[in-house]
């Protein structure tokens, strides 16, 4: 009778490399991570190109196809991609494209990847969510959205993050938005000022929901009237 | 010999064997000693201001030797808004209600180059001075200031306090509840609810 495997989450595979410090990297080429031709075979037709840039792997791929890969990635047991470190984006500069990059980290084979979708600026920006994923997506993806105005389809709760909801003026981290806004000062000032300071938080975000049916009664009955707060 | 040293006008001094029982001095002075010296700060600390400030507040600066080692975390029992770090648009609302929820009297310091001015943050995310929503008593330059610093505007707003008058008003100006507003809670509401510790509704020189 042989014990059973446990797998633990957080430990590395027994036949992968020692952790090693990566020292006098060249700014291109170099090894490349695996996980990047194992993409390229499964999915001929979604990834565009691969490069090594400082001994990390990019992986350019089509936007429509990103969840299906990160999915792939995430689940097959020859690449364990187990934790997303980030979710973001970037725009370059007079006129150059808009990509919505995935940083992805396989603890198991201790490696990095790193997912590139170029968006064009012409059309909706919309990439599909992988938050069915990885729920660490949530508030990654809202942030992106926040900042550039790119919308993931299949987000559960895709709205601002960082600026409070209401704000007008525009997605600050795209290059078209002027530093210090699109309004003047007193008009930022008035509209932040009319913002209601509790109405931040939905039902859901302070899981009230879940405890709902162990309130007291008279607590149920002000929440039902839309209450979020007791003052 | 020579002449006696003359009496500093800011030290109420009481010998019961010479002056039998009893001190004669103005209601302005007493009330405005009284407050000057029992402050009761409260920390909005969003940057590295609130780092001097908790500096300044443990032992070895010691704000207590200006009666102030009372910190208030609720707005509630406070006297003194310490703004410490730069305030965002998002946070705006927020401080606003604080202040109001501060009861009367009440002061502001602004600490540091942010809170006061913006700062280096001259972008669309930050408020350019907090003066544009609180009214603001002493200014605290630096980035971040020392806490001796903070100290010296700790004590020209003690300065203000002392030369305040019931008489000329426009030292400080009472806020009068608004009760078409939608934080008004009438006075006999706020009793009800704090019982038993007592609220400072009734403290104020307003107040009815």
């Amino acid at each position: 009778m042989t014990a059973p495997s446990i797998k633990m989450a957080g430990h590395a595979a027994p036949n992968a490399p020692a952790p090693a410090t990566p020292r006098n990297l060249p700014r291109t080429g170099g090894v490349e991570n695996p996980s990047a031709q194992a993409l390229a075979d499964r999915f001929p037709g979604a990834v565009l190109r691969r490069e090594v840039i400082w001994g990390d792997t990019n992986v350019h791929i089509v936007p429509a196809r990103a969840r299906e890969l990160v999915q792939w990635l995430h689940d097959d047991p020859s690449q364990q991609y187990e934790y997303l470190v980030d979710v973001t984006a970037v725009e370059h500069r007079s006129g150059g494209p808009l990509e919505v990059v995935w940083h992805l980290r396989s603890i198991a084979f201790r490696r990095f990847l790193r997912l590139k979708a170029t968006l064009d600026k012409t059309q909706p920006l919309v990439v599909p969510s992988v938050w069915p994923v990885y729920k660490g997506a949530d508030w990654l993806e809202r942030e992106c959205y926040d900042m550039f105005g790119i919308r993931f389809e299949g987000h559960p709760d895709l709205r601002r993050i960082l600026m409070w909801e209401q704000y007008k003026e525009g997605f600050p981290l795209r290059k078209d938005f002027p530093l210090r806004g699109r309004f003047s000062r007193s008009e930022q000032l008035t509209q932040a000022l009319s913002a209601n300071p509790e109405a931040h938080y939905s039902m859901g975000e302070l899981r009230i929901a879940d405890a709902f049916d162990d309130l007291p009664a008279e607590m149920k009955v002000r929440l039902g009237h839309g209450e979020v707060t007791g003052e | 010999m020579g002449l006696s040293p003359r009496p500093d006008p800011n030290v109420v001094s009481w010998q019961p064997a010479s002056q039998e029982g009893f001190i004669t001095t103005s209601l302005d002075f007493i009330v405005n000693w009284g407050r000057a010296n029992s402050l009761w700060p409260m920390p909005f600390g969003t940057a590295c201001c609130a780092i001097e400030f908790m500096a300044t507040a443990a032992s070895k600066f010691d704000l207590a030797r200006f009666g102030m080692e009372r910190m208030s975390f609720s707005p509630r029992q406070s006297d003194l808004l310490i703004c410490a770090g730069r305030v965002p648009f998002k946070l705006a609302p927020v401080l606003r209600r604080i202040w109001q929820q501060m009861p009367q009297p009440k002061w502001a310091i602004s600490m540091g180059a942010c809170a006061s001015s913006g700062g280096m943050f001259d972008n669309y995310a930050v408020v350019q001075g907090i003066d544009t929503i609180i009214p603001v008593d002493v200014y605290v330059p630096g980035c971040p200031p020392r806490p001796e610093g903070l100290i010296y505007g700790i004590m020209m707003l003690q300065e203000k306090i002392k030369r305040e008058r019931m008489a000329d008003p426009t030292l400080r100006r009472e806020m009068e509840p608004d009760p078409t507003s939608q934080l008004y809670i009438p006075a006999s509401r706020i009793d009800e609810l704090s019982e038993p510790f007592g609220n400072s509704v009734h403290q104020t020189r307003s107040a009815p």
